[in-house]
């Protein structure tokens, strides 16, 4: 043995490569091993596509998004565009991402707001707020979304009264057994125009930010930005809406018959839907708010007291870039359940993509595209928000010296 | 010079009431600041308004032990939905004179998991334990030996279903999250864009779509005459689908391992396998015990959604109660049930994973 060492320590020594069998060499035995895996999933793909064919060739079911285009014939309950019986298995398609992303954008919203102000109550020194706040993070994490769906739509179809003796907290606010209805704005040219002050603000102080970033990294001189930003953002529409002369007529709900009429309705399963997904989701977002304020110390806080930053400054200069750094990444995953929870709409009979996808899958018998489909959209979802967080990790990274 | 001597002892002053004792707590805790007097009473006054009525709602005004007529002319709960009902909402279709046996199958469950709390009883033979255990489990809900009339799979239903998908569920995915998470951490290209694609893919959709998958496409996998239950694909769903966010997990405690971890174990001729059955493994699943504690509740919670391929577990036998015209319109007790098993299996465990993290950052 040591002499077989020896001499293949004299070939190194003398610039001659070794010879190892080729199932010894680390390279090569790993493409082959990779060939070998690459070969078992291959087989197992090429097994189950051959079988599936087959299944499908006996059912006679035609392969392919040809259906996309055939008539649906099945009604929607609510829709963000046109939509009829009449439209095609595409269009009702739409209806559900639509709808999917109108529940996970509300929802994302109140989560965010709610979820901030549990995780801050967390933190309170007042022990009563405290602990019914953790007391909610609690009893909301343990138990099961779904069934607080259940338990939100039977509070909705079965204990409220029906729109005769529906509930009226305020005015204009009524509660019933067919959902939420209350009073908005009757419509009005000036809304158009609010909605341009609007974006027209958000621009404006898009460029004033940049501008005063670029002013203090030069001159050293604050511009007041947040309150100009404030002033422009509110002030902006509500100075178009004065320039209209300030229609202030409001579209109340009325009883007519067995129902409402005018006013926004909301449905019982959008409600429902909407109050699980963000009462469940509030109750993680909390606990990710208070780790990431936790996690910043407390000497920040004293070191940028001492060197004279006001305590806006403290809180907007020091304390948030650190905990905000925290809290993104498990925030955004956080989003990413809520819309991927919100598929659970479809035990409530809440038109989402996935209930849409569902019926057409019933009705046409696609169920591979169907679930293709499924799948396709929420990848794309949680695709293009892995993005967005690598390029914000990348633009938050810690440049160190 | 004069030299100035204490002589009698100093009186000891007491702090003022208003800082020690019940008052000093309240004032420091509740009422510091105008602003937390304020948040209090705020509080306080919400509290009030919600307690008292619930507890007249839940259990001055509640009946127990009645029919659904009677709960119809009562304010109060009416909680006998679930005393009449409590078999058949723990152990849906199956057969009614045989179901002391899904209720000892419970009972050995709840057994074994007590017992595998203390990490110090972690051995081999627990191992054994758990391996038995499970076949016995499996042998008193399928029965067809030793004179047990057999049950058929469909026939399964309510608290074991539950708890047979998230524990079985979890078992299998395990190892299939471990070789995924050393697939993705891999030299070898193909392996570890196989891994990634599969991980990413999994984590990116709802587990609805698997289940929808299971239910759907599965048969069509399949050859012709080959049939699975629903239980089996839902089950099948819900391995693919942990088994992804297992590998996530395990990958956290694999990039927490120095690399002289790695050279320590080449250094003494350690192959690949070796390597990581004896060195690496050991260390990093130990790291990673209280994520995977949240990831078995995540799993125990998420089986409730085999409600939506009509599985009959927990939820769904509740739902069969409530659709009885007799019951029907009482889901707010029902609901309150589940909600409160669900709570307590997810909360011990929470509690536990809990102890475990203090426990293993001691040793650390």
């Amino acid at each position: 043995m040591a002499k077989i060492t020896n001499e293949n320590a004299m070939q190194v020594a003398k610039g001659q490569p070794e010879k190892v069998p080729f199932w010894l060499d680390p390279k090569k035995r790993a493409i082959i091993y990779q060939i070998g895996v690459l070969c078992m999933v291959g087989l197992l793909a090429y097994y189950l596509v051959s079988n599936t064919l087959t299944n499908l060739e006996r059912q006679s079911v035609a392969t392919g998004f040809g259906f996309l285009n055939k008539e649906s014939s099945f009604e929607i309950g609510e829709s963000l565009i046109p939509y009829s019986a009449a439209s095609s298995y595409g269009r009702a398609l739409i209806v559900g991402a639509l709808n999917t992303l109108k529940v996970a954008f509300i929802g994302i919203v109140a989560t965010l707001i709610l979820g901030t102000i549990v995780g801050v109550a967390r933190l309170s020194t007042n022990w009563l707020v405290s602990k019914l706040a953790s007391v909610y993070i609690e009893v909301m994490q343990d138990i099961p979304v779904l069934l607080q769906l259940f338990f939100w739509y039977a509070i909705f179809y079965e204990t409220l009264p029906s729109p005769r003796q529906a509930l009226n907290p305020i005015y204009g606010l009524f509660l019933c057994n067919r959902g939420v209805i209350f009073a908005v704005p009757e419509s009005h040219p000036a809304h158009k125009y609010m909605i341009l002050a609007f974006i027209v603000a958000c621009a404006g102080v898009y460029l004033i930010r940049r501008w005063a970033r670029k002013r203090q990294e030069q001159t050293g001189k604050i511009f007041p930005v947040f309150r100009v930003s404030a002033a422009m953002i509110l002030g902006l529409p509500l100075l178009t809406w004065l320039i209209f002369g300030a229609p202030t007529k409001m579209d109340v709900p009325e009883l007519r018959g067995f129902n409402f009429e005018g006013g926004l309705t909301l449905s019982p399963e959008f409600i429902s839907l909407l109050l699980g997904l963000v009462l469940y989701t509030a109750a993680f977002v909390a606990e990710v708010v208070r780790a990431g304020i936790q996690s910043v110390g407390k000497g920040q806080r004293e070191a940028a007291l001492s060197i004279a930053l006001r305590p806006n400054q403290v809180l907007n200069l020091v304390i948030l870039p650190q905990a905000l750094r925290v809290i993104i990444p498990p925030l955004t995953s956080q989003m990413l359940n809520l819309t991927k929870n919100s598929s659970l709409a479809v035990a409530i009979g809440f038109p989402d993509f996935v209930s849409v996808a569902n019926t057409t899958m019933n009705q046409t018998g696609q169920s591979i595209e169907g679930v293709a489909l499924i799948m396709a959209v929420y990848l794309i979802f949680s695709l293009s928000t892995s993005a967005f967080m690598n390029w914000y990790n990348k633009k938050v990274k810690l440049v160190e010296r | 010079m004069e030299v100035y001597v204490q002589q009698k002892p100093v009186e000891v002053l007491k702090p003022p009431v208003t800082s020690i004792g019940v008052i000093g707590w309240v004032k420091s805790n509740l009422f510091n600041g105008w602003f937390n007097s304020l948040l209090t009473i705020i509080t306080l006054y919400l509290l009030w308004k919600v307690i008292p009525p619930f507890v007249r709602w839940a259990f001055i005004d509640s009946v127990w032990r009645s029919t659904g007529k009677v709960c119809r002319n009562i304010d109060g709960a009416c909680w006998s939905i679930i005393a009449t009902n409590f078999r058949f909402i723990l152990f849906g279709f199956f057969p009614y004179d045989q179901q002391w046996r899904p209720l000892i199958a419970i009972l050995i469950l709840f057994g074994l998991l007590f017992y595998s709390r203390d990490r110090n009883h972690w051995t081999k033979h627990l191992g054994y334990a758990w391996i038995i255990g499970l076949v016995v489990m499996g042998f008193l809900m399928r029965g067809g030996l030793f004179g047990l009339p057999s049950v058929e799979a469909t026939k399964w239903g309510g608290l074991p279903l539950t708890l047979l998908l998230s524990i079985f569920g979890l078992t299998a995915a395990y190892p299939l999250g471990v070789l995924l998470a050393l697939g993705r951490q891999s030299k070898m290209p193909t392996i570890r864009w196989m891994s990634v694609i599969y991980i990413e893919l999994i984590r990116g959709v709802p587990l609805i779509s698997l289940l929808f998958m299971g239910s759907f496409i599965f048969p069509l996998f399949l050859p012709e005459g080959m049939n699975f239950p629903t239980i089996l694909r839902a089950l099948v769903a819900i391995i693919l689908f942990t088994a992804a966010y297992i590998a996530e997990v395990v990958r956290g405690g694999l990039q927490g391992m120095s690399r002289g971890q790695y050279e320590a174990a080449e250094s003494i001729g350690l192959n690949y396998y070796l390597t990581m059955r004896l060195v690496i493994l050991p260390q990093a699943l130990k790291i990673v015990i209280p994520p995977t504690v949240s990831i078995l509740i995540s799993a125990f919670k998420d089986t409730s959604l085999v409600v939506i391929i009509a599985l009959w577990d927990l939820l769904k036998t509740t739902q069969s109660v409530l659709s009885n015209p007799q019951w029907m319109g009482f889901s707010r007790e029902a609901y309150l049930f589940v909600a409160i098993l669900y709570f307590l299996g997810c909360f011990s465990m929470a509690n536990y994973s809990r102890k475990l993290e203090k426990e293993l950052s001691r040793e650390n």
